[in-house]
């Protein structure tokens, strides 16, 4: 049976990071995508300080889980509050129309 | 711990308090007294309460020290960017109150939200530890993603809060992997623990999670290769909006790279100088050069930002005490040039509405004698030409590089000041020698006060910079 360590835990949050960063830049669809994206940086970063926090047994860390869970939620609802303003101007949300601005 | 030790360690954050408890107060007031005299009273208060944090600061807490645990500090360098945050931050609310009441955007909440904003600023600036830090810059991006949209009839201004938002998003996500990996490779989140740490000998985990904590760092100052978001925002934000932007969270966000690169990681100088280096030059490039075409004054003033910022971290690459002293002379009097500035942009309003072109500037000495030489002061302070005040921070910095040995990054530094000299200048040409026959309308009386002052300030504060430089030298940098 194979042991599963820190490093395992760290390769999973770095795949899950990878993956949340890739979703912004390579996206060309919806700008609800990119929020996941960003959701899923943010919890990538949380599988690394709890598993960091459980190795080193120290609990800072998984304190430091609990506060970036709760800015998540605020900045999931100020993003999506700002889409639905963005959506009422612009009719539609795709990554391609914000294009207003360039240069 | 005892109750005395709590009330000193409060009395430590008595500016925050005053901000946070502040809001909270301002906005029930907004809530339950309606009408438009309300929210003039809310705008009132809200710009003494910034007045009153720069005041307490100065004087109302009990001496210097740390607090809960040594999540937040309280030293020379967070009173100093205190003072000079909560005071740009009430000049760009006076600013804001003409603007928006001509536009119909008079509410209660943009006073708050710049108050919150302030608040997380203050936390940023005072952060000595990884979760304090991240729950300061968090409390800041939040309530200026907000103020990014607040037009949100405006779709240019929606678009704007949109990338704004998605950037501040994505920045935060770098900062908190970084930081995370930097509490993994260490075992602390305190930045007393993570120095002890990084002086028993860096590992590559952690030049990793510093990286990463650079990055997303340089995402909220603007600097390049993460300025991307920068030009669009400054031009579909409300102007005033745009004003606060550019300063103050600007000053909160290098005040606190500078702290984590001197403090903590101090002692891995030699990994993260080549880094700041980099960046720092990249700045001073794509600011010089990408202003060269633009016809928007925001867009212009954007590109400026990011060059100026490049400068700033210029002072920060030289990692020295006298590096981090230039580093707030320089952006202190950037600040001057920029309030100012924005206060100009705020004056180009024609009996249509407000014009935003370079274009729309021409023949203004001449019909408008004392915006025009306001202007051309603000434009060479920010452009940094002999001999008004800008061009003293940016000798300090370039001075701090020498010292520090960093000489290829000085010679970047003065040969990109010598390019975006050019359009400075430009903007100043146009005003002087082009005409046309737009009339601007008489601006309100803070918007027209603040440029005037801010124009003459930049002469003016000469004798106070010769008597900072003395003292400095004289005295000695440490007690700066």
């Amino acid at each position: 049976m194979m042991e599963v360590g820190l490093g395992h835990y760290l390769a999973v949050a770095a795949i899950l990071f990878t993956i949340g960063v890739f979703g912004i830049f390579v996206n060309r669809k919806n700008v609800i995508v990119i929020l996941m994206s960003v959701e899923l940086i943010l919890l990538s970063v949380n599988v690394n300080l709890v598993a960091f926090s459980s190795f080193l047994g120290d609990l800072a860390g998984q304190v430091f889980a609990l506060f970036v869970l709760t800015v998540a939620a605020a900045e999931a609802a100020v993003g999506l509050a700002i889409l639905v303003v963005y959506f009422r101007n612009r009719g539609d949300i795709s990554v391609e129309g914000v294009n207003l601005m360039k240069g | 711990m005892t109750a005395d030790m709590l009330s000193q360690e409060i009395s430590l954050l008595l500016p925050e308090i005053l901000l946070a408890g502040g809001a909270m107060v301002l906005l029930m007031l907004g809530v339950f007294m309606e009408g438009e005299r309300a929210t003039r009273l809310v705008y009132t208060l809200s710009i003494l309460a910034l007045i009153g944090a720069a005041l307490l600061a100065l004087f109302g807490t009990g001496g210097e020290g740390t607090a809960f645990g040594g999540a937040f500090v309280f030293d020379p360098l967070a009173k100093f960017s205190k003072v000079a945050i909560a005071l740009v931050a009430a000049l760009t609310l006076t600013l804001a109150l003409p603007y928006l009441d001509k536009e119909k955007l008079l509410k209660i909440e943009y006073p708050i939200l710049a108050i919150l904003a302030a608040t997380g600023m203050g936390m940023m600036v005072s952060a000595n530890d990884l979760i304090s830090m991240y729950m300061g810059i968090e409390l800041q991006s939040l309530a200026l993603y907000v103020l990014a949209a607040f037009n949100r009839d405006s779709l240019r201004a929606s678009e704007a809060g949109l990338k704004y938002f998605v950037l501040g998003a994505l920045s935060s996500g770098l900062l908190l992997y970084g930081a995370s990996l930097v509490y993994g490779f260490t075992g602390a989140t305190g930045f007393e623990e993570i120095a002890q740490a990084v002086a028993a000998g860096p590992t590559v985990g952690l030049t990793f999670g510093l990286v990463f904590v650079i990055c997303g760092l340089a995402f909220k100052v603007s600097a390049a290769p993460f300025h991307m978001w920068t030009p669009d925002v400054y031009e579909g934000a409300p102007t005033p909006v745009t004003a606060f932007f550019a300063t103050a969270p600007k000053f909160a966000a290098i005040v606190l790279l500078a702290r984590i690169l001197v403090e903590p990681f101090g002692g891995m100088i030699d990994q993260w100088r080549d880094v700041v280096w980099m960046i720092a030059a990249l700045s001073m490039g794509v600011g010089a050069f990408g202003a060269l075409t633009q016809t928007n004054i925001k867009r212009l003033l954007a590109y400026s930002s990011i060059s100026n910022m490049g400068y700033a971290l210029v002072a920060i690459a030289s990692g020295s005490q006298t590096g981090l002293w230039a580093l707030l002379v320089f952006m202190s009097l950037y600040m001057v040039g920029v309030v100012g500035a924005f206060g100009a942009v705020l004056s180009m309003r024609t009996k249509e509405g407000m014009v935003e072109n370079i274009s729309d500037l021409a023949g203004l000495a001449q019909r408008n004698p004392g915006l025009g030489w306001s202007i051309t002061a603000l434009m060479f302070s920010i452009g940094g030409l002999p001999f008004m005040v800008g061009f003293f921070g940016k000798f300090f910095v370039i001075y701090s590089a020498v010292q520090a040995d960093l000489i290829i990054l000085s010679v970047l530094a003065v040969l990109f000041s010598v390019v975006s000299a050019a359009y400075y200048l430009r903007v100043v040409k146009v005003m002087w020698f082009d005409s046309s026959d737009i009339e601007f309308v008489p601006s309100a009386m803070s918007i027209y006060w603040v440029t005037r002052m801010a124009g003459l300030a930049t002469v003016l504060l000469l004798p106070v910079l010769g008597w900072l430089v003395y003292r400095a030298f004289s005295v000695g940098l440490a007690t700066f």
